[in-house]
C-alpha cells in the first residue's frame, strides 16, 4: 500500500519541526523502553505486580480453556516437530545407532533406577502437597519459559515453592497472585537446579536451555562422567527442592558436561503439585529416609 | 481507539492454555501491530511502540521494556523508511514485516540473556517462519477491520 503523498515535507518549515519531533518522542520511547529494561534487570521482581494484574485479568478465560483445550497443549510442540523432522530425523537414525549397543545397559539402568525409585517412594508420596492445580498458560511466544498456575496465594502459594508432576520437577514459583501464580520452569535459561546423578549421588546444576533442555554441568569441573540415560534428580542442596525429584535424564555428553531432556513436559504435565520449600523439613527427612542424608552431604 | 485495542487483544494470546516447552507461538501483538502500521502509515506516531510494547511486556514473559524498546525502534524504522520510500506494494510490505518480526524475536532472545542465548539463537527458526507465513492472513484479517472502522 502506498503511503500519502503529503508525508514529504517540502520546504516548510514547520513541516520539518513536526518530523523531527515525532523522531525525538519516538527516539524518548526507545530510550524509556532501555530504562524499564535496565531497572527489570537490576531488581527482576520489580514489576510483579504489573504482570501479576495481567496474569490474574486473563486467568478467567485462561482457566475456562483449559479445561476444555487438552489438546492444544502440544499443538506447539507438533508444529515444531514438523520443522524440525529432517534434522531430528538424522540426528535420531544416529541416535538409534547408538543406542543399540547401550541398550543392555540402560536396562540394568533402568532397574537400577525403579530400585531407587521405590527406595525413595517417588510414585506414591508426595510430602505435603500444598495446593494442585493445571497449568493454564505459558509464556509460548518469548524465549523465557514461564507458566502460570491456576492457584495463588489464597491457596497459601509463595515464591520459591517447587512445583513438581508425577513425571517430575515442573519449576518453582516466581511470583503469586490472589488466584494465579506464575512458574519458572526447569528449562527457563535463568533457572539452575542443584541436581545429583540417581546412580552415585553426583553432584551436578542443572541450567535451562530455553527448549525443553537443561544443561548438566558437573561440580567437579574437569570430569565428565555422565553417559546416555543417566537419571539426574534433585540433590536437595540449597534447600528449596526435596531430594529425589527425578529432573532430567542425559541424551547426550558434551565437552564439559551433557544435555539432558527435562522429564515433566509442561506441555503435557495435566496436574501441578505445590509442594512447600524443603529448608523447613529437613530434618525430618533425614530422619526418616538415611539415603536423603548421604544425598544431603554430597550434594552440599 | 479499535487499533490499539486490537493490538493489545493480539499481546493477551499468551493466557490461551498454549504451554509448550520452547517458543513457537507467534507473537500476535506485534504482527498486528505491524499490520496496522504498515496498512495506514500517517495512523501510528513513532512513539505509539513504547505504550503497545508496554502492554505486550506485560502478557509476553519478557523482561518489562524489551518490547517497549524493540516495538519503539521499529516504529522509528518504519518511520524512516515511509519518507523514504516512493510506493509501496504487497510484496514489499510483507518483507518489511518479515525483516521487522526477524528483529524483534532476535532482539526479544537476546535481550533474555545475551551471553548463552546466542549460540542457540536457531531455537527460534520454528517461530519465526511460522511469524512470516501467519502475517498475510493477520494482514488481512485487520484490513478488513480497517475498512469496518472507517464505514462505521
Amino acid at each position: 500500500m502506498a503511503p500519502p503523498n503529503n508525508r514529504r515535507p517540502g520546504f516548510s518549515k514547520r513541516a520539518q519541526y513536526s518530523i523531527f519531533a515525532s523522531y525525538l518522542l519516538g527516539i524518548l520511547g526507545a530510550v524509556l523502553g532501555l530504562l524499564l529494561l535496565l531497572i527489570s534487570f537490576v531488581d527482576p521482581r520489580g514489576f510483579s505486580a504489573l504482570r501479576t494484574a495481567g496474569a490474574e485479568v486473563m486467568a478467567p478465560i485462561s482457566k475456562s480453556l483449559s479445561e476444555i483445550g487438552g489438546a492444544t497443549g502440544s499443538a506447539g510442540d507438533e508444529i515444531a516437530a514438523y520443522f524440525n523432522a529432517a534434522s531430528k530425523n538424522a540426528a535420531m537414525q544416529r541416535e538409534l545407532e547408538k543406542n543399540r549397543s547401550e541398550i543392555l545397559e540402560a536396562r540394568a539402568l533402568r532397574q537400577e533406577n525403579e530400585r531407587l525409585k521405590r527406595l525413595l517412594k517417588l510414585d506414591e508420596e508426595v510430602p505435603d502437597s500444598i495446593a494442585m492445580a493445571r497449568l493454564i498458560s505459558s509464556t509460548a511466544s518469548s524465549s523465557r519459559r514461564i507458566a502460570t498456575l491456576g492457584v495463588g496465594s489464597s491457596s497459601g502459594l509463595e515464591p520459591g515453592q517447587p512445583v513438581r508432576s508425577p513425571e517430575g520437577l515442573v519449576g518453582r514459583i516466581l511470583e503469586t497472585g490472589p488466584t494465579t501464580a506464575r512458574v519458572l520452569l526447569v528449562s527457563d535459561g535463568n533457572n539452575v537446579t542443584p541436581v545429583q546423578r540417581a546412580r552415585d549421588s553426583l553432584p551436578a546444576f542443572a541450567t535451562g536451555r530455553g527448549d525443553g533442555t537443561v544443561d548438566i554441568q558437573p561440580i567437579n569441573i574437569g570430569s565428565n562422567p555422565f553417559k546416555t540415560g543417566d537419571l539426574m534428580i534433585t540433590s536437595g542442596s540449597g534447600g528449596l527442592y526435596s531430594p529425589g525429584i527425578p529432573v532430567a535424564v542425559v541424551i547426550r555428553k558434551t565437552e564439559t558436561g551433557a544435555i539432558g531432556r527435562v522429564l515433566a513436559n509442561p506441555a503435557k504435565v495435566s496436574h501441578a503439585i505445590v509442594q512447600p520449600i524443603f529448608q523447613a523439613e529437613t530434618m525430618r527427612q533425614i530422619e526418616k529416609n538415611p539415603v536423603a542424608d548421604g544425598e544431603l552431604e554430597t550434594g552440599e | 481507539m479499535i487499533p490499539p485495542l486490537t493490538v493489545a487483544i493480539g499481546s493477551m494470546i499468551t493466557a490461551l492454555p498454549i504451554i509448550t516447552d520452547y517458543p513457537i507461538l507467534p507473537p500476535m501483538g506485534l504482527l498486528v501491530v505491524l499490520a496496522w502500521r504498515l496498512i495506514r502509515p500517517g495512523f501510528w506516531s513513532a512513539w505509539a511502540g513504547f505504550p503497545l510494547g508496554l502492554i505486550d511486556d506485560i502478557f509476553s514473559g519478557q523482561p518489562l521494556g524489551s518490547a517497549a524498546f524493540l516495538w519503539s525502534v521499529v516504529f522509528i524504522l518504519l518511520e524512516a523508511v515511509d519518507r523514504k520510500s516512493v510506493r509501496r506494494d504487497y510484496w514489499q510490505d510483507w518483507l518489511i514485516a518479515s525483516t521487522a518480526i526477524i528483529f524483534v524475536l532476535i532482539g526479544g532472545m537476546l535481550i533474555v540473556d545475551f551471553r548463552s542465548n546466542v549460540p542457540r539463537l536457531d531455537l527460534l527458526v520454528p517461530q519465526i517462519l511460522l511469524s512470516i507465513l501467519l502475517y498475510p492472513f493477520i494482514a488481512r484479517v485487520i484490513g478488513s477491520i480497517d475498512s469496518w472502522r472507517v464505514a462505521s
